[in-house]
């Protein structure tokens, strides 16, 4: 055993770079092994960073990183860590999978890591239970509370029993109550399994004192690491909130905090009576009432998901009451009165501003909707970026800042015009202490100064008791309202949090943690976990891609009638007759041999006559306006030149605008030229000897009665299974990538080929439902036959759809935004598959990179098999060639898809 | 002015959000450059070098002199094949038709009976079926009046002459299709995920507590999406239909770009409206599609409109997309004015018009469901 075999991680000279910015600068720490271990410091000095490079989710770009002994940069060791190290990203519920329940999610997770079976069932109970969440194990993973969609996580992450815990700020925006719970359950792991590292990024310095080894992070650096008393002697300070900020080189002064003095003639600026809100059966919010005056700051506590953030949205017009009434400025709330907008700054839970536009592009957009007057947009943004540090950010773009800097930049952007109602929906979640600070500094500012009235709602209890009043709520209702002081004297308690913990224990009649089961996380008979390709793995991806199509049934149901109403609208709509041809004729003659020969056009019902025409300038402008797709011109003396014998010339224009008919109508008028000129010389009888001539027998094959719908069934079926499963799967990744679960795959055993296939899977048996739907439609509601093999049929329908879905899945796997998957997928189906694979055109006719693409694209193929089986009696005999073609595609294209994903991120 | 200026800033914020999408770029750039230069040079003539055999039993001066008159870039190069064979080469897909050609076709002709050839057709093979049928026909007829040097019997001659694409060349036709249906295809995707990707990233929420108004937040969209397009369009016909495929087209480019700026008008407002009812992306992705297909297909750009049948045309009024090919074929190829135009552009603005006010109903109704 070498030294390193002490530590948990070994960190040695790490640097990472964001394009140019360098998010890691030189970082190196030795995180002790069995210890809980935190990572502390302000926002974006790179601790996600660090934190993802341990996990493995993020690809290294230098020097050796070694986890539990294994080099990261080396991929066979970091395969086996896959099975030894567990990662709850930063966010709630963040790679959960939202539409599957608790239980789903658990065993989805399980089985990622080969645990299946008996002993998988067991294990998922028994977390479940401990975690108390085993009653909502049927409840949809969104519909969790903040702080049971942690415990869920920390649930999944637990499953496989990893040496090294890595958890990034988990508790984050987790109310008190569920935050001691969160913190009781890791106590009960630990004792359970104290080889166990742990290793947690945090924000709450109340936190930072319960771990065995602390390091303190800013600016891409480690500042100082140990024990938390070593720190403190470190930095000769107190207490670890002082201790952090020494390290930084803040002074923290005590601030003077100005109390508000309540006058008597101060108006109400934001009222509610009996404001309640149902969605179904469901109250979220009950009965709720409160009266803020103007330049009160008034805090909203409460556990994750009791009303605060309906409440919130019913103040600001976004949510229409059930019953009850509220008032801004003493006026009734009206969701349409641009005005009332004007003064009230809102920020959402959940990061609203746009990702693609810069910091500084976001607050001028906002100042500017706000109509701030030009002049002062500058300046304007200028304070508030100084208010909140923003400067140095202005050029980024806020998908690539960590959470605590969005959170700044959204309330830079509630604040931008000067409301006089600032409503913040948890505002400080993921902020670090010293920025919550300054930011509170603001508000007093802002309430005392300026009069301006402040609605919060936070778990921070030391942020509560900086309110005037606080309103505790709980299940939709409000428990009390008052003074934070008088709420503690009330309770009889010493701080803020123990008041609240009681006040929520109360209306919940939940014991406290004391007498809860310790999780028996006892080890197992030790996990067999299977190395390479797993079948079992890459079905249980198989299995929750499923259970996501399932639980979207307006997707599923829209995927298979779609289908079926296309072939309808295209089997009865594409027509390739060319008849009712109107034309019009500048009859110079006016004789009754021109008007016979007119007649012969007028007769057939390929022409319809229009009212005749007088003159060239006609003819053209005719034509131009397509009134007419053909004139014809008889010449003057028409019969008398015929019956002397001297040349006529009888003109025609065409339409040329639209080739193929204009050639169809050529076609006719000189078959009719033709014919009028037989019976014409049979009238005459003149003594001509008979005419030596060929006649052409024309068979047409395969459908002798040349229908359109026997011709257009076998075509229309290759492009419909070409587009739905293209489409559907090309959202798949993109969508993980988009929404965040795909850290699941980055930091399992999962192999790249087990994730595609895997998601390939469902949508290829959907497409082979969709196969039958489509066939039994042309054989009983089209009638048309289906002469060939069927089993040949199908077998080509499998490798086909396996290269459509497979398409979809490439250009969701390289691409990194839903619109373009879209648009990609949209562009390399709808144009190939239509008019380069032979529907109209045989692949032989065509030039150019269209006939390449023709030649290669898995559709020509499947067209001639399409086409073979319905109309041309074919079976494996004469299409097996196809089948081959079509495999070794199928084969290819899977390949290149494995090939493009990603088992990092870079 | 208030709302001109949030329409302004709202629709600069779609523009630059679009800039920040590398890829999307290029495939915007690929779809109105390569794609349409390749659809427009796939198939140069409807009929083209159509797959022919023949089974020749005469073997004559005659049968040679048949074989012979087909000719490029119409046919391909007449391939000899046995009678025995035939059935399976057809069944392979190898040839559009079969000509079969009898023993003694010569001598019976000069005998001055009425001998029969047979000529077999894949009638899968839909247009070069049905155009080279007749075609094959006056060939034959053609090479028989040359072979026996007989007169027609009575001097009447038909002069037929195409306008406006005398040679029929079917690329200038597939060109301006293919743009059109770029055009089509990209504003409905850009709008709709547009307003998608608002509500799946939450900052429709934020739009809403904002003093800008629905009709606001809509019609930034559609100007700055229809702008993206309209710029494209205007590339892809300057530069690739007039340059690079060298296709004289006629007609006011300014004309052509207003009635394109019709069009997007409706084809936005129909993007929003796929956008306010799906409920996420991938459904908007197969709503697009039944919208797309027929919206493409049955515009009159693939088949003759006329031809269909009437209750499809009757539905196919209400799409923008059968308009806008008439006009941009009236325009681009017969070179008319807008005195010929006008009802089209009546037409496009009437359905833009009707869309945009139904989307926007229906957006206000469901920006509330979206937050």
């Amino acid at each position: 055993m070498t030294r390193e075999a002490d530590f948990a991680v070994s960190v040695n000279k790490l640097n990472y770079h964001y394009g140019k910015q360098l998010a890691l600068n030189s970082v190196s720490l030795d995180v002790p092994r069995g210890k809980l271990c935190g990572l502390i410091g302000p926002d974006g000095v790179g601790k996600s960073t660090l934190l993802s490079l341990i996990s493995g989710a993020r690809a290294l770009q230098s020097r050796r990183l070694l986890v539990l002994n294994e080099d990261l940069g080396e991929s066979r060791q970091r395969k086996r860590l896959y099975r030894r190290v567990a990662y709850m990203p930063q966010g709630l519920g963040k790679n959960l999978y939202p539409t599957l329940s608790v239980k789903e999610n658990l065993s989805f997770f399980a089985q990622l890591f080969g645990i299946n079976g008996q002993q998988r069932e067991q294990q998922v109970c028994r977390l479940l239970k401990a975690t108390r969440l085993w009653e909502f194990k049927d409840r949809p993973s969104a519909k969790l509370s903040g702080g049971m969609k942690q415990k869920l996580g920390l649930c999944c992450a637990l499953i496989h029993e990893p040496e090294l815990l890595i958890l990034d700020e988990p508790t984050t925006g987790v109310d008190p109550l569920s935050r001691r719970q969160f913190w009781q359950l890791i106590d009960d792991i630990r004792q359970q399994h104290p080889d166990m590292s742990i290793l947690v990024a945090t924000a709450y310095m109340d936190e930072a004192k319960r771990f065995d080894w602390l390091a303190t992070m800013n600016e891409g650096k480690v500042l100082a690491s140990g024990s938390p008393t070593e720190l403190l002697k470190k930095t000769a300070t107190s207490s670890l909130e002082q201790a952090f900020m020494t390290l930084l080189g803040n002074e923290s002064a005590q601030i003077f905090e100005p109390s508000r003095q309540p006058s008597k003639n101060d108006s109400v600026a934001i009222e509610a009576q009996e404001l309640t809100m149902r969605f179904g059966d469901f109250t979220a919010v009950d009965n709720a009432n409160f009266r803020i005056q103007k330049g009160e700051i008034f805090g909203f506590l409460g556990s994750n998901g009791c009303g605060k953030t309906t409440t919130m949205k019913m103040l600001t017009g976004l949510l229409t009451p059930s019953s009850g009434k509220a008032w801004l400025f003493n006026e009734p709330i009206n969701s349409r009165a641009m005005e009332t907008r004007k003064r009230v700054g809102y920020m959402t839970q959940s990061f609203s501003l746009y990702g693609e536009l810069t910091v500084y592009q976001n607050l001028k957009l906002h100042a500017r909707l706000f109509d701030i007057p030009e002049e002062y947009v500058e300046n304007r943004i200028k304070e508030v970026a100084d208010q909140f540090d923003l400067q140095r950010l202005f050029k980024q773009l806020p998908k690539q800042l960590p959470v605590g800097e969005r959170q700044r930049l959204s309330l830079a952007v509630a604040m931008i015009h000067q409301p006089e109602i600032l409503i913040l929906d948890e505002p400080t979640s993921g902020v670090d202490p010293a920025a919550r600070d300054n930011f509170w500094h603001i508000l007093l500012k802002l309430s005392r100064e300026h009069g301006v009235t402040i609605f919060i709602s936070t778990h921070f209890m030391n942020e509560a008791e900086r309110c005037d009043r606080i309103s505790l709520m709980h299940a939709g209702k409000v428990l009390v309202t008052d003074t934070p002081q008088s709420i503690i004297k009330s309770c009889n308690r010493s701080t803020l949090e123990d008041a609240f913990v009681d006040y929520l224990e109360t209306a919940s009649e939940q014991p406290s943690d004391t007498e809860k089961p310790a999780p028996e996380l006892q080890k197992q008979a030790s996990l067999k976990l299977s190395h390479g390709f797993s079948v079992r793995r890459l079905l249980s991806i198989s299995h929750r891609e499923t259970l996501e199509l399932l639980r979207d049934p307006v997707r599923l149901v829209m995927a298979l009638v779609g289908s079926v109403i296309l072939m309808f609208v295209l089997g009865y709509g594409i027509n390739m007759d060319v008849d009712e041809i109107d034309f019009a004729v500048l009859d110079r003659d006016q004789s009754s041999t021109s008007r016979d020969y007119i007649l012969s056009l007028s007769g057939s019902r390929y022409f319809n006559e229009q009212p005749p025409l007088n003159s060239y300038a006609e003819v053209d402008a005719r034509l131009q306006t397509g009134e007419i797709s053909l004139a014809i011109e008889i010449p003057a003396n028409f019969a008398r030149n015929i019956q002397r014998g001297d040349n006529v010339t009888v003109g025609a224009w065409v339409d040329g605008a639209m080739p193929m008919r204009a050639e169809t109508a050529q076609g006719y008028i000189q078959g009719m030229h033709m014919d009028w000129l037989q019976k014409q010389q049979q009238q005459l009888s003149a003594p001509v000897p008979q005419r030596a001539t060929i006649n052409i027998e024309s068979r047409y094959r395969y459908n002798p009665d040349i229908k359109s719908l026997p011709a257009m069934v076998p075509a229309v079926i290759p492009l419909l299974l070409m587009l739905f499963p293209s489409i559907l799967t090309s959202l798949s990744v993109v969508r993980e990538k988009e929404l965040g679960s795909i850290t699941n795959f980055y930091v399992t055993p999962t192999r790249k080929s087990e994730f595609f296939i895997g998601k390939q899977l469902p949508y290829v048996v959907l497409a082979m439902v969709n196969f039958l739907i489509l066939v039994g439609q042309a054989l009983f509601i089209f009638k048309v036959d289906l002469t060939g093999s069927f089993l040949t049929f199908t077998l080509a329908t499998f490798f086909y759809v396996l290269c459509a879905t497979a398409l979809g899945l490439i250009m969701s796997a390289f691409l990194n935004s839903q619109i373009a998957a879209l648009f990609g997928t949209a562009l390399a189906t709808i144009l190939p598959a239509s008019q380069f694979s032979g529907m109209i055109t045989p692949v032989t006719s065509l030039e150019g990179l269209a006939k390449v693409i023709g030649e290669v694209y898995p559709t020509t193929y499947y067209m001639i098999v399409s086409r073979g089986v319905f109309s041309k009696a074919l079976s494996f005999n004469e299409l097996h060639v196809m089948l081959v073609g079509l495999s070794i595609a199928a084969i290819i294209f899977i390949a290149v898809g494995i090939s493009l994903v990603k088992k990092q991120e870079r | 002015m208030r709302s001109l200026k949030n329409i302004s800033h709202l629709g600069v914020k779609e523009l630059v959000s679009l800039s920040r999408d590398p890829m999307l770029l290029l495939f915007i750039m690929l779809a109105f450059t390569v794609f349409v230069y390749t659809a427009a040079s796939a198939t140069p003539q409807t009929l083209y070098k159509t797959p022919i055999a023949v089974i020749d039993n005469d073997r004559s001066q005659l049968s040679n002199q048949l074989i012979n008159g087909f000719l490029m870039p119409y046919f391909l190069p007449p391939e000899a094949v046995s009678a025995s064979e035939a059935d399976q080469l057809m069944d392979e897909g190898r040839y559009t038709f079969i000509l079969d050609i009898p023993e003694g076709l010569q001598r019976d002709l000069l005998n001055g009976e009425q001998p029969k050839v047979q000529l077999i057709v894949d009638a899968t093979r839909m247009s070069q079926a049905f155009t080279g049928n007749g075609y094959i026909q006056s060939i034959i007829n053609r090479e028989v009046s040359t072979f026996t040097q007989a007169d027609t019997q009575l001097p009447i001659d038909i002069a037929v002459r195409a306008q406006f694409n005398p040679e029929l060349n079917s690329g200038w036709f597939s060109a301006i299709m293919e743009l059109i249906n770029q055009i089509t295809m990209l504003s409905i995707i850009l709008t709709g995920a547009a307003l998608i990707k608002e509500r799946e990233h939450g900052t429709v929420e934020h739009l809403m507590v904002m003093p800008v108004t629905p009709f606001q937040i809509m019609v930034s969209k559609v100007w700055a999406m229809a702008l993206v397009v309209l710029v494209a369009s205007a590339f892809s016909l300057t530069v690739i239909i007039k340059q690079a495929l060298a296709i004289p087209t006629s007609g006011s480019l300014t004309l052509f770009l207003f009635g394109t700026a019709l069009h997007l008008f409706a084809t936005t407002s129909i993007g929003i409206f796929l956008g306010t009812y799906a409920r996420s992306m991938p459904q908007f992705g197969l709503l697009f599609l039944l919208i797309i297909m027929p919206m493409q297909i049955l515009s009159g750009g693939m088949t003759p409109f006329d031809s269909m049948p009437t209750a499809v045309q009757a539905v196919m009024y209400f799409a923008p997309t059968s308009h806008f090919t008439e006009f941009g074929q009236s325009i681009l190829f017969r070179g008319a004015g807008i005195n010929i135009v006008w009802p089209q552009l009546l037409a496009l603005a009437g359905i833009g018009a009707l869309f945009f006010l139904v989307s926007w109903r229906h957006f206000r109704e469901r920006l509330a469901d979206m937050a």
